[in-house]
């Protein structure tokens, strides 16, 4: 069995700490999106507003800490872990990258085609 | 559940079944790979919202006009503060059930029982928020005028601030259009609600009112929806106004693109339906601890196990909060 339940020491002050942790994080999340500072939103970085950025890096941060603490993935073997994690990251990031580019050319294509689709 | 398996025998032996390289019971990685295909799955759909986006980038809704209501403040304008209330209550159910979790592997089984209640109770009050906010969604606030090319135009008045249908219209007292019912046709059928205002009230009205002026779907340079001056906007009005829209479906809505509506109600409706049946599996796993199941088992594996799912709705949150109210 997975566990041997004798050993197990409680992890309660962890959870805490990670919950605080979440909440510190989409409370920033929640005021840059509010405020919007101008100089991030300004800002462009590989096509995309700064603000943007903050707020996927932030998101990516929240779901790292959501797999590895809550669902214990730290605790996983190697094997298990890259399965999952790898796998997941790997597919996501290709099919992101083909869509979002196709995207943009169609952008580009009703931009500066001959016809007009607003008519 | 080892006691259900079958022993061979041979389970000592590397190629018999007992070399366990996972370290992981059936059970719980059977989850986690289904966990792997559910997440492929919504990233299919946002990374589809993505490319809709990308293609409408000029003119795509700004989300925080549209989802700004919060209970009880009327006509406040409280762009998300419900959004990220919700968010709030998804990760502290996430946290009691790990703490459900927790207290499992301790053999607590009060403690067990008091978690998990805490977390249905949470998934209960997050879904009932998103019928809220579907709600607001469908029911729409201003209305829009529909062009020919399937375009919204908006209302403001000379501050730039929204102005809604119901104000614009003058009400025409000879209306000839009736809503064709079941009853008073040749045959037996009926059309779709008619909207409150009919083109020629609102152009009247619009007329009338020499302070309003018609935004655009399209975003300027610093990101806002294009104002049209008023001989453009009496112009827009006259020649391309084809419909009026009031609030969302699955064909038009009042905030822009359709894209934009049907992406709403796929995301939220399939992370919706995803928190609906995670609080149905923990009832029944709940009933479980309660019955004291998993203490004759010795064992709060089951716990864990649809833990691991409920997080994995807080994680899926978190990302459609991300690239629904925030980007």
């Amino acid at each position: 069995m997975a566990h041997d339940t004798a050993h197990h020491e409680s992890n309660t002050a962890k959870i805490w700490k990670v919950f605080i942790l979440l909440s510190v994080i989409t409370i920033v999340e929640v005021i840059l999106g509010i405020i919007k500072p101008a100089f991030l939103i300004e800002t462009t970085v590989i096509s995309m507003k700064l603000l943007n950025w903050i707020f996927i890096i932030l998101t990516v941060w929240k779901a790292y800490y959501i797999t590895w603490a809550f669902m214990h993935m730290e605790g996983e073997t190697k094997g298990l872990r890259r399965s999952v994690v790898w796998t997941g990251i790997f597919l996501i990031c290709y099919l992101i990258f083909i869509l979002l580019t196709e995207g943009d050319y169609v952008y580009e294509v009703f931009k500066a085609g001959h016809k007009s689709w607003d008519f | 559940m080892e006691t259900a398996v079958t022993k061979t025998g041979a389970e000592d032996k590397t190629w018999g079944g007992g070399n366990k390289p996972l370290k992981v019971s059936y059970g719980k990685m059977m989850m986690w790979f289904f966990i792997l295909s559910d997440a492929l799955t919504f990233s299919g759909f946002l990374a589809a919202y993505g490319f809709s986006r990308f293609k409408f980038i000029d003119s795509w809704p700004i989300a925080d006009e549209v989802f700004n209501h919060f209970p009880f403040l009327h006509g406040v304008d409280a762009p998300m503060y419900y959004v990220a209330l919700m968010t709030f209550i998804l990760i502290f159910s996430s946290v009691t059930m790990v703490l459900a979790v927790d207290a499992g592997h301790q053999m607590k089984q009060k403690k067990v029982i008091w978690y998990m209640f805490l977390t249905i109770i949470g998934g209960l009050i997050f879904v009932g928020s998103q019928a809220w906010e579907w709600k607001n969604f469908i029911k729409g606030e201003y209305g829009a005028i529909e062009t020919r090319g399937g375009q919204i135009l908006q209302f403001v008045d000379a501050d730039g601030h929204r102005v809604a249908l119901k104000d614009v219209a003058v009400l025409d007292s000879h209306k000839e259009r009736e809503q064709h019912e079941r009853k008073n046709g040749l045959w037996f059928q009926k059309e779709g609600t008619l909207p409150t205002y009919t083109i020629g009230e609102i152009k009247t009205g619009f007329e009338k009112r020499s302070d309003l002026l018609i935004r655009t779907q399209i975003l300027n340079e610093k990101g806002e929806k294009t104002v049209l001056s008023r001989e453009e906007s009496w112009r827009r009005l006259q020649a391309d106004a084809i419909g009026i829209v009031e609030g969302a479906n699955l064909q038009h809505n009042e905030y822009g693109t359709p894209l934009f509506a049907n992406f709403f109600f796929f995301i939220t409706g399939f992370h919706g339906f995803h928190v609906f049946s995670g609080v149905v599996i923990n009832i029944i796993i709940f009933i479980n601890v309660i019955l004291g199941t998993y203490e004759r088992r010795k064992n709060y594996e089951m716990v864990e196990k649809v833990g691991l799912y409920w997080h994995f709705v807080d994680l899926v949150w978190v990302f459609v909060f991300t690239f629904f109210y925030l980007v």
